[in-house]
């Protein structure tokens, strides 16, 4: 009797013991995911830093690649099982479906408090991603949903020794279409491949082709033809396709550019196989990788029309949020707070070579990420366009592309079979 | 006494049934629900719409149909050139060689590896952009420069060697398949056959063949339900769909689900993938069957 008596009693204290301490983890814990493969080194740096200043530990866990990274965030949404903070890489449609969800938490109190101070930190366009304006068509509460931890802008590079070799000035590059077929036929005379870019991703062709579409038809063109106000055959959208059938007609592209994938045009770029790239931001901290003696420089895509400024896809990066059933919501903006801070910003910036999303630590960045940072007034992004195209019109927009560049199709061809299946896609969506 | 017998027996085999119903029946059933909403994957509400999704499929999805003639093409070439290798390599295997077992090994290293490693593999093989060009100098190096070709990016020639290298990849299964069916023939009919004075094509037509068609039987269906389901292999030679040219039904059911996040339509296709495949496999044991019987 005596022995049960103890026996219970070691039960009971473990237990609690037990139930204690698992309440004071749960207290003293936060669960970060992320797809950020090149990036995670650091963030367990900052977490070691983070736990050393407050005791709280971070734990960030590492799903890559980032395609089952989004099939885990999903299916963890269906199960109510997020983490304190996670991000989506999806459309803004899927982010828009997450909070209605009631999975992402409303930060908008906390970064407008203190006169809107954390607010202020950032890149206007950077927050501007995570941001959904009153009226907007998602139907979602207005205000912002994630906070940025850095940016991008995805833009042209251009190989400055195979600039000098081909006869080119390496200071100025072309800046409008002709002059970049012009330069396109000194570089083959001297027969060195035109531009290369992972285009079987195709949604680097749609960020090629909306950044010409804003080029020659401006934003409110490009807008309305979402809204279906204007058809995809009208003729600025035809100058648009038309342009791909030039660089294919002056053999402006490297062969099999289509059956690409971005890490096979890095490598060819970065291994001076080729005089242009089209790439993102992120692409400093590859080519570093790959080959550290890289010249290069970084242009806006040469504009194809006067009537409107050229833009580039830019200001999202990438951008963590909050669950909003998390027990740990409030520690986990504190620490969203700390990790944009300026002085963990630019630590990221310096280990990661990506743009941080905090203005004041753009001071100290590499020259090359100074350029891209230049032309962070020129950029845009479909997750601030308020609206989105239907994913199977961008598909077969963008595999209409392949077939101009490949030349099975003319721009009409795609024109047309890109609007029909609008029409199909609004009759469907009618009431 | 009968009835305790019966429910004993049914008693040992509940386990194995649960877990087929956990694993199977229940993740069946519910993705043939799921193909009868509208739904994003993230949304708590989904839209019953019936079998909408299943007329979008047969009327308004010709990138659906085209995905399943690429698939189709893959497979027939698997059916036809993959398998008459692994069939001839394995009556070659079958007799007394040197080094049987040396080829054995080797035959069977391709089907053991990932198909993104080899897609990949392939590819620095067969590229002359980002690869070695290795196909076009051996052209070029026995006198035929006239055949020397961008083989992946030309819409022409890039589902034809992804089904090439797909043969390559998957003739090892089919090999050992055969090896195992020839060596269960019994000696003593080729023997009689001697005596009887049959040449290598008698014991052929009519030894080997009537004799192996369950095993051809089997190994065509492993084939077609492999072949038909690869995609991985095409991630790593093309990058992906290539305008159309180069895709498979997995490939489709992935872009619908990721890039249009339309999960019950993914499912749809999924279902009308699975119900596409099970029928071809019944069609092909039934003629098998009706050969046999012949």
């Amino acid at each position: 009797m005596k022995r049960l008596f103890l026996l219970g009693l070691i039960f009971c204290f473990l237990f609690c013991f037990g139930c204690c301490k698992a309440a004071q983890d749960k207290k003293k814990v936060i669960t970060v995911w992320h797809w950020m493969t090149d990036r995670d080194e650091s963030f367990q740096e900052l977490a070691k830093q983070y736990e050393q200043k407050t005791g709280i530990k971070v734990n960030f866990e590492l799903y890559a690649p980032s395609e089952q990274y989004s099939q885990k965030v999903r299916a963890a949404a269906q199960g109510k099982n997020l983490p304190d903070i996670f991000g989506i890489l999806s459309e803004k449609k899927d982010f828009a479906s997450f909070i209605k969800s009631g999975h992402v938490a409303n930060l908008t109190p906390y970064l407008e408090s203190d006169n809107g101070r954390w607010k202020k930190e950032f890149f206007t366009k950077a927050l501007e991603v995570n941001e959904f304006k009153p009226d907007n068509t998602y139907g979602v509460e207005a205000g912002f949903y994630g906070i940025p931890i850095d940016v991008m802008t995805i833009e042209m590079l251009y190989n400055k020794k195979l600039f000098k070799k081909a006869g080119l000035n390496p200071d100025v590059p072309p800046a409008t279409w002709e002059e970049f077929l012009a330069a396109i036929e000194k570089l083959r005379a001297a027969n060195i491949p035109g531009l290369v870019s992972g285009w079987s991703e195709i949604w680097m062709i749609d960020c090629f082709a909306s950044n010409y579409a804003f080029n020659i038809m401006g934003e409110k063109k490009v807008l309305d033809t979402i809204k279906g106000l204007i058809p995809y055959t009208d003729p600025d959208w035809i100058k648009v396709f038309d342009l791909f059938a030039q660089m294919r007609d002056n053999k402006a592209l490297v062969t099999g550019v289509i059956t690409m994938i971005n890490k096979t045009a890095e490598q060819l770029f970065a291994n001076e196989k080729c005089a242009f790239a089209f790439n993102g931001s992120w692409c400093v901290n590859v080519y570093k990788g790959m080959n550290p003696d890289l010249e290069y420089g970084v242009m806006l895509p040469p504009a194809a029309s006067d009537s409107f400024p050229m833009v580039v896809w830019g200001g999202a990066g990438s951008s963590l949020l909050i669950n909003d059933r998390s027990a740990n919501k409030e520690i986990a903006i504190e620490f969203l707070k700390w990790l944009s801070d300026k002085d963990q910003q630019v630590f990221l910036a310096n280990k990661t070579n990506n743009l941080p999303a905090n203005k004041d630590a753009l001071t100290g960045i590499p020259p090359i990420l100074a350029q891209f940072a230049d032309d962070m007034d020129y950029t845009t992004h479909p997750n601030i366009w308020g609206i989105s195209e239907f994913p199977i019109v961008t598909e077969t927009l963008d595999k209409g592309i392949q077939s101009i560049i490949i030349g099975e199709k003319t721009p009409q061809q795609v024109a047309i079979e890109v609007q029909k299946i609008k029409e199909r896609e609004l009759a469907r969506k009618k009431p | 006494m009968r009835i305790k017998s019966t429910l004993e027996n049914y008693f040992f085999i509940l386990p194995a049934v649960i877990i087929f119903a956990i694993f199977y029946i229940i993740p069946f059933l519910w993705v043939f629900q799921l193909s009868m909403f509208d739904w994003d994957g993230i949304l708590p509400t989904k839209t019953f719409i019936w079998f909408q999704n299943f007329k979008e499929i047969v009327i308004q999805d010709p990138s659906w149909w085209q995905a399943m003639r690429n698939a189709g093409y893959i497979t027939l070439i698997a059916l036809t050139f993959q398998n008459a290798v692994a069939f001839l390599l394995a009556l070659a295997c079958d007799r007394e060689i040197k080094m049987k077992n040396f080829y054995r090994a080797i035959f069977f290293i391709p089907p053991v590896l990932s198909e993104i490693v080899v897609g990949m593999a392939w590819r620095f093989i067969i590229s002359d952009v980002d690869g070695a060009n290795i196909i076009n100098r051996m052209l070029v190096s026995v006198g035929l420069p006239q055949l020397v070709h961008n083989w992946l990016s030309d819409p022409k020639t890039a589902l034809t060697t992804v089904a090439l290298v797909h043969s390559w990849k998957g003739f090892g299964w089919g090999f050992l398949i055969f090896l195992a069916g020839l060596q269960t023939i019994p000696k003593e009919l080729y023997e009689a056959a001697r005596v009887d004075g049959a040449s290598a094509w008698d014991y052929f037509k009519k030894i080997i063949i009537p004799l192996m068609v369950p095993v051809i039987v089997v190994v065509a269906i492993l084939t077609i339900l492999g072949t038909m389901q690869a995609f991985a292999l095409i991630l790593g030679l093309v990058g992906g769909e290539f305008a159309g040219h180069t895709s498979v039904p997995v490939l489709r059911i992935l872009a619908v689900m990721r890039d249009s996040s339309r999960f019950g339509y993914a499912c749809a296709q999924g279902i009308s993938f699975g119900a596409i495949l099970v029928a071809i496999s019944f069609i092909q044991y039934r003629l098998s069957k009706r050969y046999r019987e012949a």
